[in-house]
């Protein structure tokens, strides 16, 4: 903060001859500052929250204070009635595998979309966009009725499936724009070269797009782990993922709603996100605005 | 390629037949792509249809049927069958029985779900609209740290709905840090208002960076020439506002409008965890999953209304609005 001051100050100081003091600069920052603390404070607040003990839940000193471990001993601790490991494993193993089904079946649909011309293109392109609009809870309760006639209820599947409604079209979506932009001439010289379309596909394009891919992945994979209707109906008790156990969390009090343990879990189970979306910030950006403006 | 290919055949093959075995062959190449791409869509459709398809056609099914149960009329058992538009009639009229639902039910809470949803899907996106248009105003100039307020924008994102929902409990609770700050004694979560703006607050802050990298995105592609050029003509700030960025940014606004209308649409998961739809915060998509346990047909017939809406407002963006995510996502192929 202190060099970004100075960096206003100087670069404030140019035009001063021609008016009094440019205030454009100093105006940005503060503007920027504002951003900043409205975005990480909360965010913060959790975190200072799930290192506070219990007796301090409500205390309002701005910085961690009262520092303990103890919430992620609670939030870990299995004779309260949670299982949050169990948990954990649980929406690794759902959105894990949604990924992956996303991105095996989406990764053919996007390269026909963004390379191919035929017919249909912008019908298929928009059915495949609508699908991605499509109100999750109108899935629920035709899916929780066919799910208890064979058998699904609770199990892993029973979240996969559906999770993929809305994997699939962004997994299409953000890929599609993503092949857009690669270098294409590099397929036509594998093609003069001898390869068939299949080989330019597997051996030239698959590794060139494999970081458009991984980014795809990410966002696949953040919006099944994050996922809380579908799975809050149609999930047991053994196959809870972490969104749905965090509403329900139960602490040592039984009328007591156990914050700053839920607070612990919350933070558990974001930092792994944040920073992830940190460390591929900008591929991220891209990959969420890929298609919406070009 | 369309120049070339003709040119290269035709002189081989002399004046007269000049641009036929150029289009001959772009006529087969169409064909085999046409028949790559069917090969390629295939799976991607086919799993579209058996996880969105079946599931929305059997709702529409089970919304014509009756649910089976006791008829609280006559005490008999009743079993299910063809019910016509009754379960329709049930939710639009508010109609029990052939008399209103009585307070309090279900039956009773279509149109004020309705009304909320809106309210909530109304107030955010404006709210997320001037805000999101204000961040990316900002983030789009060039000063140190403008990395740092990108990156911290993803992390309200990145955050799952579950958590945020938490969190902004604990944040507007009773004793919590929102009151002391305010030094207000508001019981956030206890009554109808409160409650409904402690919901579109916590939205807000969770969905506006979204929002914001949008419009940033569209923001970018405006070339600053354009801008160099409208000062040299003596436009103010505010011209240069309203007569280049907020023409050339539409595309991408209503875009960005459109996505997280529809996404407000379906607001399930912060209402059902911060007040479990308490004090008329009830949502379209909580009357539908709390309707699942009291009859499957009457939870089709209102999953298939919710469905309805959100397509309609779609609809109505796209045809009226010009909000053309579609063509924005297939025109720049054919660069």
């Amino acid at each position: 903060m202190a060099t970004a001051t100075a960096t206003a100050a100087r670069t404030a100081q140019a035009p001063t001859r021609r008016r009094a003091f440019d205030w454009a600069p100093l105006r940005t920052y503060v503007q920027a500052a504002i951003i900043l603390i409205w975005c990480l404070a909360p965010f913060y607040w959790m975190i200072v929250t799930a290192f506070r003990d219990t007796g301090y839940t409500f205390e309002s000193t701005p910085y961690p204070a009262h520092i303990t471990l103890d919430n992620f001993a609670t939030v870990f601790d299995t004779s309260l009635g949670n299982h949050f490991a169990q948990n954990l494993l649980n929406s690794l193993i759902v959105a894990g595998a949604t990924t992956i089904v996303a991105l095996v079946v989406g990764v053919f649909a996007a390269y026909a979309l963004a390379r191919l011309n035929f017919r249909f293109k912008f019908a298929v392109m928009g059915f495949i966009l609508g699908a991605s609009m499509f109100p999750g809870v109108a899935l629920v309760t035709p899916l929780f009725q066919l799910f208890t006639n064979i058998g699904f209820m609770g199990t892993y599947q029973a979240m996969i499936i559906p999770d993929i409604s809305f994997t699939l079209p962004l997994t299409v979506y953000t890929l599609t724009s993503f092949f857009r932009e690669m270098p294409w001439e590099l397929e036509e010289s594998a093609r003069i070269d001898g390869c068939t379309q299949g080989q330019a596909f597997r051996k030239i394009i698959l590794p060139l797009a494999a970081p458009a891919t991984f980014t795809t992945a990410i966002l696949a994979f953040i919006g099944a782990w994050n996922e809380f209707l579908i799975a809050s109906q149609l999930s047991s008790e053994a196959t809870k993922p972490v969104t749905v156990a965090i509403a329900s969390f139960t602490g040592a009090q039984p009328h007591q709603e156990p914050y700053t343990a839920i607070m612990a879990a919350g933070t558990i189970v974001t930092i792994p996100l944040v920073a992830l979306v940190l460390i591929f910030q900008r591929k991220i950006v891209a990959g969420l605005t890929a298609g919406a403006v070009k | 390629m369309s120049t070339e290919v003709p040119t290269r055949a035709g002189a081989k093959a002399g004046q007269a037949t000049h641009h036929m075995p150029g289009r001959e062959s772009a006529d087969r190449k169409q064909v085999t792509q046409g028949r790559w791409a069917s090969l390629l869509l295939a799976p991607t459709l086919v799993l579209l249809a058996v996880v969105i398809v079946y599931p929305i056609v059997n709702a529409v099914v089970m919304s014509f049927q009756k649910d089976a149960g006791l008829d609280p009329a006559t005490g008999f058992f009743v079993q299910g069958g063809f019910a016509g538009f009754d379960n329709y009639i049930h939710w639009l009229g508010q109609q029990c029985n052939g008399t209103a639902c009585p307070p309090g039910t279900l039956g009773a809470q279509f149109w004020s779900a309705m009304g909320t949803t809106f309210f909530f899907t109304i107030v955010t996106v404006i709210l997320e609209t001037v805000l999101g248009f204000w961040m990316a105003v900002i983030m789009s100039r060039t000063f140190r740290g403008r990395a740092a307020v990108r990156a911290a924008v993803l992390v309200p994102w990145a955050i799952p709905t579950a958590v945020t929902a938490k969190l902004f409990v604990f944040v507007f609770a009773f004793e919590g840090i929102v009151n002391k700050l305010f030094g207000s004694q508001i019981l956030w979560t206890g009554s109808e208002w409160p409650a409904k703006w402690a919901i579109v607050i916590s939205d807000v802050w969770k969905t506006t960076p979204f929002m914001a990298l949008l419009i940033l995105a569209g923001l970018q592609l405006i070339p600053d020439e354009v801008y160099e050029a409208a000062k040299v003509d003596g436009a103010s700030a505010w011209q240069r506002f309203t007569q280049i960025t907020l023409p050339l940014v539409k595309p991408a606004l209503m875009v960005a409008i459109l996505f997280r209308t529809l996404d407000v649409l379906r607001m399930y998961d912060l209402p059902a965890i911060m007040t479990g739809g308490a004090n008329n915060t009830t949502t379209l998509s909580i009357l539908v999953v709390d309707q699942i346990r009291e009859g499957f047909n009457s939870a089709g017939a209102i999953s298939t209304l919710t469905f309805l809406t959100v397509f309609l407002v779609a609809f109505i963006f796209v045809r009226f609005l010009g909000a053309n995510a579609v063509g924005a996502a297939t025109s720049s192929g054919k660069k």
